[in-house]
């Protein structure tokens, strides 16, 4: 197959422990290649927002490692690394534009071009302030931010949560639509039915352990349902 | 609007018979072009890879080919194309008469019954 890595995350032994008795990530080896869309699925408390806190170099592990494109998470891999956090950090009281001018300052692999024309097609104006808008535009402006990252790995930490289904239909489009061969995108959420089409393979965690990683067809292939249906069942009460 | 998919079965397999459909049904033309894996993906609201791995398929059975340059078309070979229909055809038959004959009916009731209900002039 030549020389080219095709693997994106590698993550080795990886654990964070807040104390002895809260252990939120528990010993994930775990390697992800490029070019996939990737569920991270779990019930509440399983640790995915701790592993996505330091997949993105916001927390930092007790114990193992994590390499995305050859980069130990840190200042370097950050720049490559796209995050839309489950809750915002940007200021109502900015306008779009102004946002926009934090994102070409913050990142370079930024295309205000791209950003603007997407706001564009939604017909939002980059001169309103982004309190004015609906809980649905909000999360789409969001999004328009970091999918116009040029990135190696996009992190969507609950992305659909709480919008209507047409706002849902729009946002994953804009994931599909923006897929590249080089980048791979991992969404957490609950809501699986709601995304399953879009993914490629999904990584189910509980108790901070890493129970299942494989793909959506291998799931539905030998368990006759849909991940959703699997889901429930593995983690059925 | 999104494709209408099942929750049992793989994607792709869904996709291939999706796109076969609409070949053997005629509304992709023998010789015609297909859209790019990335426009259909984002037609049928699925992953561009699961979308690929369907027209990988498409392609083993050679009912779509791809060129280098020129994107995809469906094969020129309706010959191909009128075998698949018919094989889709006695599928669809096949089912017909195993659900007919557990509702009880016999092979000459249900010759009686498609004459009855479904006359080949009246349609």
């Amino acid at each position: 197959m030549g020389i080219v890595m095709n693997e994106l995350v590698e993550i080795v032994g990886l654990t964070k422990a807040y104390d002895a008795r809260h252990v939120a990530v528990n010993n994930i080896t775990l390697t992800l290649p490029k070019g996939k869309i990737v569920g991270l699925l779990g019930p509440n408390g399983s640790g995915k927002t701790t592993l996505i806190k330091m997949l993105n170099g916001l927390l930092t592990p007790t114990q193992g490692s994590i390499m995305i494109n050859g980069r130990y998470v840190g200042v370097e891999s950050k720049a490559h690394v796209a995050y839309l956090p489950d809750r915002t950090y940007l200021s109502g009281n900015q306008k779009i534009c102004e946002i926009l001018d934090y994102f070409v300052d913050f990142y370079e692999d930024f295309s205000r071009e791209k950003a603007e024309e997407m706001l564009r097609n939604l017909n939002i104006d980059p001169e309103t302030k982004l309190k004015t808008l609906s809980k649905g535009n909000k999360e789409k402006v969001q999004l328009i931010l970091v999918m116009s990252r040029n990135a190696d790995l996009y992190v969507l930490d609950e992305p659909i949560a709480g919008v209507d289904p047409a706002a849902r239909d729009y946002i994953l489009r804009t994931i599909i639509n923006n897929y590249n061969p080089d980048a791979t995108v991992i969404i957490s959420t609950h809501l699986i039915g709601d995304i399953e089409q879009v993914l490629d393979e999904v990584i189910f965690m509980r108790y901070g352990h890493l129970v299942l990683y494989t793909s959506v067809d291998n799931i539905r292939e030998q368990h006759g349902k849909s991940v959703d249906a699997y889901f429930r069942e593995v983690f059925a009460c | 609007m999104a494709w209408e998919l099942d929750n049992d079965r793989p994607i792709y397999a869904q996709l291939v018979d999706r796109i076969q459909m609409q070949i053997v049904s005629g509304y992709y033309q023998p010789g015609g072009k297909l859209p790019s894996v990335r426009e259909l993906a984002a037609e049928a609201a699925v992953n561009p890879n699961t979308m690929q791995k369907a027209f990988v398929e498409l392609e083993r059975s050679g009912l779509i080919i791809t060129q280098r340059t020129n994107g995809r078309n469906v094969t020129e070979d309706t010959e191909l194309i009128a075998n698949i229909k018919e094989g889709m055809a006695r599928e669809h038959m096949n089912l017909f008469f195993s659900k007919m004959k557990e509702l009880g009916y016999a092979d000459g009731e249900i010759r009686a019954l498609i004459d009855r209900e479904a006359p080949l002039d009246n349609r």
